[in-house]
């Protein structure tokens, strides 16, 4: 049951990333893809009736790891105190700039609230970077499974006392960004035509580039700074597939960006996200948050809920994705296909 | 208690205040926007779809603020409150994580349909649209409803070795027996700001001579909807919290209604000032003996006031406890002369329409039930404590192991962000009020629109 919780909050996460993380793209790359109002109009209504359902993953992630592992959501909350509230601020402000943009039809008022986006989600992709290259490289646990990090300490993961941000976490932050730039681009792609395609296609190309390298640097730094990963591969070798799943979706983002079939290049950076991920957290399990002192590790087991509640859980958290993949799947394919400057704009 | 534990308590105070500005208008504009939906599916008045579009609009803005200050509140459990969250997980995360699960996936699909759908998909589409969004803003209210009734009344769980509750019996805390009048309180509640707001935007189209035939119509469902609900709130719903309290925290009830003694027969405290150093009221008003009756429904029940419990039993802000729980009534009561007397002017020959003076009242009264659904939850939780979980944790054992200083620092960030974001709507609400329902001009699609839906 725990290591099915495991999966689930795993899977969750993951939703998020590849739903979210395609409007964290769009928001990244628009003042690029788009420069005139209406193309800009056109990346919102690309994902104007998505990106709030997008982000309700990450609340329904958060919430369902506060039931069957309490333990995991307080010690990393409250460890991650300063980026989490930061991530939050973020959050809102992107949120907004999104809802509010086109409610005053002043340059300067538009202006103001496409750079807002823009910095808003160029920096939560570097943070949830960060955040995972933390939670792959450990943080300072004691023994009563609390901790808290500082923003930044010397910058060195493999010190005792590590910050949030360290060279290896920010290569990481980059690496999220690099993947999530390419990923948005491909899906304001498929979804407009004409010069805001062609220009998102070209970011993606570039983006796809910048993600190879950052993905050779990134795998290499983390083999060093987390040995216990390589143990892992060497005690489970099937866990290779992961890795192979991403590096198929690598060569498939290249692959089909340079055959101008947005939709299949698409798919591969969600495919790219998925076996990143599951890469990441095959090779930490059992553990959920590495300690520095990994016998201050959390474990599925030391942060798990009881048995009753995850068996609860697990019967109403089945019926309630069944429900929301009903409203996804209905959602986009209702809003499927180009979006078009002169179709509806919302109110 | 130390500083870590008060600026986190502030910090949660002030956001989940903030917060609840929005969700309480969104909840109660949601059932309004139905019924203007409904109104237009059965008279096939462009008037009501068009002041249907016109609430939509604001709602987006209000659902948006609720959504962006909303996401904190679910992390504060864990970043400020860490303590509770491991004592209390297994059992209080289940409810909040059924409000991300059940209520907020479907809100934000149909919301999406609703605002950006109308053109593609239809006027039946539209209308189910919307009912789903009123569906999941009030399911989203009783999974909260749920969580917060379990820490008033914890029920369903047991202690495990480990010195954390286990949950017990999912269904018990599901039914919690407190939810039902704190839910019923905390929506009519909710439909009081939305009525009221209606009703003071369209009392502010009359006084201002524009808009005339959309003014008539906010006023007059804002007049209905509101008079019902305000009437609710008295009765049954604020009553059965009365006796829900007086049953098991009767503590809180000593201390809302300033009673420092134990009294037979005792009074209801109008006005007054209390003062907890001395254990007196200054300059009462009191109705002797109504307490006792509305409490146990007799004349001289005894009322145990704050005397009969030690002072580590007493929550702790006694002074604004008491206020908050007076503000609220008291306004309750206005609410309830207000759209009274408006309904009476509606009746009589539609005067409601003419008088000016009633318009004005109207228009002023829309920022109250915010202040008197804020004061509501100062009254409920406030006098939760000195508990995080009623009876099992103190909120001083709930707290986190953040130092002070990193708590001040998101603090006092939280509240130039909420600054910058009530400034935000406010501007826009203003400048949609002050456009108006009818600048939409007519599309030719809208046209069509409006005729499909006779097929």
């Amino acid at each position: 049951m725990q290591t099915l919780w495991f999966i689930l909050i795993g899977f969750m996460l993951t939703m998020y990333v590849v739903l979210d993380g395609f409007d964290l793209g769009a928001g990244a790359i628009h003042l690029w893809a788009a420069k005139t109002n209406e193309e800009r109009r056109l990346i919102l209504q690309a994902i104007g009736p998505v990106w709030d359902g997008n982000e309700v993953w990450l609340i329904a992630a958060a919430g369902s790891m506060f039931f069957s592992f309490p333990v995991l959501y307080a010690s990393s909350f409250s460890g991650f105190y300063l980026p989490l509230i930061i991530v939050l601020w973020l959050l809102m402000l992107r949120g907004i700039a999104i809802e509010l943009r086109s409610h005053i039809q002043n340059p300067v008022w538009v202006s103001f609230w496409d750079g807002v986006f823009f910095i808003g989600s160029a920096l939560l992709t570097i943070f949830y970077g960060a955040a995972l290259g933390n939670v792959v490289r450990g943080v300072p646990l004691d023994k009563n499974g609390h901790f808290f990090e500082a923003l930044w300490t010397d910058f060195n993961p493999y010190s005792s006392n590590p910050g949030i941000l360290d060279w290896y976490t920010v290569l990481i932050g980059l690496l999220a960004l690099a993947i999530l730039t390419a990923h948005g681009a491909n899906y304001i792609a498929v979804k407009t035509e004409g010069v805001v395609n062609a220009r998102s296609r070209r970011i993606a190309r570039l983006a796809w580039l910048v993600t190879i390298v950052l993905t050779v640097l990134g795998t290499i730094a983390t083999f060093s700074v987390q040995p216990a990963i390589s143990a892992s591969f060497g005690s489970r070798p099937w866990e290779i597939i992961f890795p192979l799943i991403a590096l198929a979706g690598l060569i498939g983002m290249g692959y089909y960006n340079f055959r101008q079939r947005d939709l299949e290049a698409f798919f591969s950076s969600c495919t790219f996200i998925v076996g990143m991920l599951a890469s990441a957290a095959i090779s930490l399990y059992p553990d959920v948050l590495p300690a520095v002192n990994p016998a201050n590790s959390l474990t599925i087991q030391n942060a798990s809920a009881s048995q009753y509640a995850q068996t609860v859980g697990l019967v109403w958290w089945i019926i309630a994705i069944i429900l929301a993949s009903i409203y996804f799947i209905v959602t986009y394919r209702l809003f499927w296909g180009k979006v078009h400057v002169a179709g509806t704009e919302g109110y | 208690m130390d500083a870590s534990t008060i600026l986190s308590r502030l910090q949660f105070a002030f956001t989940i205040s903030f917060h609840y500005l929005f969700p309480q208008l969104t909840m109660g504009l949601a059932l309004l926007i139905v019924i203007l939906k409904t109104l237009y599916l059965l008279r096939k008045d462009e008037l009501y779809n068009r002041a249907g579009h016109f609430w939509g609009r604001i709602f987006a803005i209000t659902f948006i603020m609720g959504v962006v200050t909303g996401i904190p509140m679910e992390f504060q459990f864990g970043t400020n409150w860490s303590r509770f969250s491991v004592y209390a997980g297994d059992i209080i995360a289940q409810t909040l994580a059924m409000e991300g699960a059940f209520a907020f996936f479907l809100e934000s699909a149909f919301l999406g349909i609703f605002l950006f759908g109308e053109q593609a998909f239809g006027q039946k589409m539209h209308w189910f649209s919307a009912f789903m969004v009123w569906l999941g803003t009030w399911a989203s209210g009783a999974f909260i409803i749920a969580s917060n009734a379990w820490m008033q009344h914890p029920v369903g769980y047991t202690m495990a070795a480990n010195g954390r509750l286990h949950l017990s019996n999912y269904w018990a805390v599901l039914f919690n027996p407190w939810i039902l009048a704190q839910y019923m309180h905390t929506m009519s509640g909710a439909v009081i700001t939305g009525s009221f707001a209606m009703a003071g935007l369209g009392a502010y189209y009359l006084l201002a001579k524009q808009h005339i035939d959309y003014g008539r119509l906010f006023v007059t469902l804002g007049v209905i909807a509101g008079f019902i609900a305000s009437g609710i709130q008295l009765y049954p719903s604020g009553d059965l919290e009365g006796l829900q309290v007086t049953a098991n925290q009767p503590v809180k009830l000593a201390a809302m209604e300033g009673l420092f003694q134990t009294e037979r027969g005792a009074g209801i405290v109008i006005l007054g000032q209390p003062d907890s150093t001395t254990g007196r009221l200054d300059n009462p008003i009191i109705v002797p003996n109504v307490l006792s009756f509305l409490t146990y429904r007799r004349w001289t029940a005894v009322v145990k006031g704050l005397d009969a419990f030690p002072p580590n039993q007493r929550p702790d802000s006694i002074e604004l406890l008491y206020y908050s729980y007076h503000i609220m009534v008291g306004l309750g009561t206005f609410f309830i002369a207000i759209m009274g007397l408006a309904i009476l002017l509606l009746l009589w020959q539609r005067r409601l329409f003419r008088w000016r003076w009633m318009q004005w009242i109207l228009l002023l009264a829309t920022p109250f039930p915010f202040i008197a659904n804020t004061a509501g939850w100062f009254t409920t939780e406030l006098g939760r404590q000195p508990w995080v979980a009623y009876g099992l944790l103190r909120t001083a054992q709930g707290s986190t192991t953040i130092s002070a200083g990193n708590i001040l620092f998101t603090l006092i960030g939280f509240a130039g962000m909420y600054v910058l974001l009530g400034l935000l709507f406010v501007i826009l609400v203003v400048f949609e009020a002050i456009r108006g329902p009818v600048s939409e001009e007519k599309t030719p699609q809208e046209e069509t629109m409006a005729q499909g839906i006779t097929d």
